[in-house]
């Protein structure tokens, strides 16, 4: 593609433009642009990049809070979290890229995000990651978990930033398009923030980083469409990482931003050079020019179409105080990184490219963010799969079968050999990781005594029988996850994984989804302050379950004060905080055991979850417990389980109470927390939940090596481990 | 006392390692770049921290083992100065010829990053002495490539001569004989795949690390 490319309504179309989007190009330059600017405009107008179908509904959420620093719209959001300190955080996809090459697309995921939150100056202390695979059984499912856990663990082991946590999924729904969501969360100075806007004329721009070269051109474009059969050729699209020069240019950014010398910085990702340049201009409501020939290359004649649409990894686009420029230089030398001043801001309010001493591109910034295409895509909401009472449900007539076939099933079985590749400890703040199964991790921020909670959550069966409730469960459950640990929940980053948009019931989800995400968000007072959006997850057709992974982040500010699930002692009283009606609907038990999957979701009470959520948290304070868990994928009993592995103790649960015991221990009503309390503290945690009107009740003790529930199971605690443990290491070797 | 952490151009443990000398020794210990031609005067112990030095790229770390400063290292370790090597720090050692042997890919191929139980072989040592009866520690391990291998000469004589300080129990990437750390001839250098530095805080991964700090400081 060079400047005599002929632009024809082919070429338009190849762009993913629309003829309408075509036509406000014509208008807004009064010609017809050559292919650089129109590679330009269908990056920036592209979903990945412009938001274009989501926009109107992700307006809607609560953005605003009084820990909130930076809220959605820069890199990432920041949040404070007091003494001068702030934490900057966000989740993302990359899943179509996963898809065509696992190692690649994971690493580079988890590359992208890592900038994303350094370019704002916070170190990484933190990665965690959302994976949904396809069932287990399918032919793709071992090489994409393969890859996909080896580029994680590539690339975040090199790095030297710990991943602590995560949640795996496997379902039928996600055979043809996986879904790879990567988080992290950065540490810095409350007063030391740094953000994209170029301010100010004549500024010096420069490029830092990786060389370009001719790989993930057009990414975004892809990841802003569906598969087909023939999806595997789209692997040049795909990006290749280099962790060794992230952790160089996180260094050397950190080391430059301690001076005074940065205006604004911007990483390149999605659309690297172009997004870049031109979010920063946007921002700053300048004009850019720069000169390409400048712009280090790991190719050779590489052509200005290429060198804007590469998304060549580890690279970052900065504006430098004018006077120091020299200490910018020294800083990337010393790293070994390639720095180069390819360009100026300007007073002309345009994108102005030259290459070869010619203009090849002369464009205004403004219609590029402005006129981005913001659809009112039509939508019908779903309505909730209808409510399934326990007496349509069998009860089983083998609980030990029935406990062991859950926990060995593929969402509840041990991910341990996945994390076991994931150095989960380096940076020495890991107070807690995915190695104790715990609820949310914990890593303490550095050489102080507080730290900060993080939870990924995401249940799509429900999303996906009800988007509404669906929605408002996964907030509810990562703000119940970082309660159960201690923390006081703050803000949360999202990922909204959906399919075709273009598709009203698809659109129906998003929107129902949103819809009962900010109601959630509104009841906590816990904030979305970043995150993103990744549509068309769907082949020959065929969406992926409706996926909005939440990550949530809370402080525990004083460690002195915070429980795992790992306590749980010989003696100990198991105490269920919360009610139990014993839902059915779309449980774990209903799937795995009778293999149906059906039934509306357990209701989300926002005013219970408060009320329940603020009284753990306050046993926590007062430890009064010795170990909390809360309940969800396989209700009461799986929770015992977890707690037991944990804890390495046995556990005896006690005789039904007004339900029927399938659906007393399966159960997944919401809501709930699972607590084991010495003996002298069972009557003033229970006594003084009754006074605050929060159900708790006792469900049984901890001691033995054996799970036990009366007229039920009775099984080894290591013969369940075992199975527990045995589900991976099976399907992988 | 005046210690120091190398820090390669992608060390990450470099952090980890001062928190431990500082914890120890009291004061913080001097970071060394890899350009530097010299270690600081006075300096009594130095930490090759665990990472991936120049990203692992050719063999792990063998171009850390060519930087400017572990030639002088090379040279003062020789004398008597005493280096520990952890992780990629143990690599750099066996790179540099200062310790013998190799560490090769892990035997089951993956990154294998858990709490890894260690028989204490010899409480004698300047790195273990103030582990009195201890016989069994716990340290974090996360590596690719771990996996300990020398010719059964080396093997038999490193035995022989006291200088296996650590074993795994439960072998986590097929080092030969189980070794998990060992030290050189004259006993002033050491390295090991396992992070002692990442076992000084009852928070993060016990204290178990800790007597291996306070021996060799004490030891000097």
């Amino acid at each position: 593609m060079d400047i005599k490319t002929k632009i024809t309504p082919q070429i338009v179309a190849e762009h993913g433009l629309s003829e309408e989007e075509y036509q406000i190009i014509l208008d807004r330059l009064g010609r017809e642009p050559n292919i650089n600017e129109l590679g330009i405009f269908s990056v920036m107008w592209s979903e990945h990049c412009s938001y274009k179908s989501s926009r109107r509904h992700l307006g809607k959420f609560l953005t605003k809070g009084d820990r909130v620093i930076q809220g959605p719209g820069e890199n990432a959001g920041v949040i404070d979290i007091d003494d001068g300190d702030a934490i900057i955080f966000k989740m993302e996809s990359h899943n179509h890229p996963s898809y065509i090459e696992p190692y690649q697309g994971a690493a580079t995921g988890v590359g992208g995000i890592m900038r994303d939150v350094f370019t704002m100056g916070a170190r990484p202390i933190a990665l965690m990651n959302a994976l949904r695979f396809g069932e287990p059984s399918h032919w793709k499912t071992k090489q994409l978990v393969n890859g996909v856990v080896a580029g994680i663990g590539g690339y975040g082991n090199c790095v030297g930033v710990p991943t602590v946590g995560g949640e795996t999924n496997f379902h039928k729904g996600y055979n043809g398009n996986i879904l790879v969501n990567a988080m992290c969360v950065g540490l810095a100075d409350a007063d030391n923030v740094f953000y994209s806007a170029a301010k100010g004329v004549g500024n010096p721009i420069f490029y830092v980083g990786s060389k370009t070269g001719r790989d993930g051109i057009h990414g975004a474009t892809m990841a802003s469409a569906e598969f087909d059969d023939d999806s595997e050729e789209k692997r040049p699209t795909v990006q290749v990482g280099d962790p060794f020069t992230e952790k160089l240019l996180i260094e050397a950014c950190l080391e430059l931003m301690a001076t005074d010398a940065i205006i604004a910085i911007q990483d390149m990702g999605a659309a690297g050079l172009t997004s870049s340049s031109i979010e920063m201009a946007d921002k700053g409501g300048v004009g850019i020019s720069l000169n390409l020939d400048k712009v280090p290359q790991r190719e050779e004649n590489m052509t200005p179409y290429e060198m804007m649409l590469s998304e060549s990894q580890e690279r970052m686009l900065m504006v430098i105080k004018p006077g120091k420029e020299k200490l910018a230089y020294d800083i990337f030398e010393k790293w070994e990184l390639d720095v180069a001043l390819i360009g100026k801001t300007t007073d002309t309010g345009r994108l102005v490219l030259r290459h070869n001493r010619k203009k090849v591109c002369d464009i205004p910034i403004a219609p590029l963010a402005d006129d981005a295409p913001n659809l009112d895509r039509p939508y019908e909401i779903p309505a909730s799969l209808p409510v399934l009472n326990s007496d349509e449900v069998h009860e089983t007539q083998d609980y030990d079968d029935a406990l062991v076939r859950i926990i060995s099933s593929p969402d509840i079985a041990s991910k341990r050999w996945i994390w076991e590749q994931y150095d989960r400890h380096v940076m020495a703040d890991t107070v807690d990781s995915s190695q104790s199964g715990g609820d949310a991790a914990i890593v303490r921020i550095h050489g102080k005594n507080k730290a900060v909670a993080i939870s990924t959550d995401c249940t799509p069966r429900y999303v996906q029988a009800d988007p509404y409730m669906g929605g408002k469960q996964c907030v509810a459950e990562t703000w119940r996850n970082l309660t159960c640990v201690g923390a006081d929940p703050i803000a949360i980053t999202d990922c909204l994984n959906f399919g075709n948009p273009e598709r009203p019931e698809i659109m129906g989800q998003f929107v129902g989804a949103i819809e009962g995400m900010n109601e959630a968000c509104r009841a906590f007072d816990y904030p979305v302050v970043s995150g993103n959006v990744s549509l068309y997850n769907e082949t020959n057709g065929v969406a992926i379950p409706p996926t909005p992974a939440v990550g949530g982040v809370g402080l525990i500010p004083d460690l002195e004060y915070f429980t795992t699930l790992k306590g749980a002692k010989e003696g100990d009283t198991l105490i269920l905080i919360g009610e139990t009606q014993g839902w059915l609907g779309s449980s774990i038990y209903l799937r795995e055991i009778l293999r149906r999957e059906e039934g509306a979701p357990p209701p989300v009470n926002l005013e219970t979850e408060k009320l329940n959520g603020d009284y753990v948290r306050k046993l926590i304070r007062n430890k009064r417990v010795n170990a909390v868990h809360d309940c969800s994928d396989g209700g009461l009993a799986i929770a015992a389980c977890e707690m037991a592995f944990a804890g390495d103790i046995g556990m005896h649960l006690s005789r039904a109470i007004g339900c029927p015991t399938h659906a007393w221990l399966f159960g997944e009503d919401q809501a709930r927390y699972l607590v084991a309390v010495e003996e002298n503290s069972v009557n003033p945690v229970i006594s003084t939940a009754q006074a605050k009107g929060v159900s708790a009740q006792i469900v049984g003790k901890v001691g033995g090596d054996r799970i036990k529930a009366d007229g039920a199971f009775d099984v080894s605690l290591a013969g369940l481990r075992e199975k527990h443990e045995g589900f991976l290491p099976e399907l992988m070797s | 006392m005046k210690t120091a952490v190398i820090t390669f151009p992608a060390s990450n443990c470099n952090r980890d390692a001062a928190m431990a000398l500082e914890k120890v020794t009291g004061e913080k210990p001097l970071m060394v770049w890899h350009r530097e031609s010299e270690l600081p005067e006075g300096v009594q112990f130095v930490v090759l921290p665990g990472g991936f030095s120049y990203g692992d790229y050719l063999r792990c770390g063998a171009m850390a083992s060519r930087s400017p400063i572990v030639k002088d290292l090379v040279e003062k370790a020789n004398k008597g100065l005493a280096v520990a090597g952890f992780c990629n720090g143990f690599q750099v050692l066996t790179e540099s010829g200062l310790l013998p042997g190799a560490l090769m890919r892990n035997k089951g191929l993956k990154f294998v990053c858990r709490p890894e139980k260690l028989k204490i072989t010899n409480s004698n040592s300047r790195f273990t002495s103030k582990y009195g009866t201890t016989t069994d520690v716990t340290f974090p391990v996360a590596h690719h490539d771990g996996n300990y291998f020398a010719d059964d000469e080396t093997l038999n004589k490193l035995e022989k001569q006291g200088q296996v300080i650590f074993r795994y129990a439960d072998n986590p990437n097929g080092s030969a004989r189980d070794i998990a750390g060992i030290c050189n001839e004259a006993g002033n250098v050491f390295g090991m795949m396992p992070h002692p530095e990442r076992a000084i805080d009852p928070l993060h991964g016990g204290t178990d690390g800790l007597n291996l700090f306070k021996s060799i400081i004490e030891s000097i």
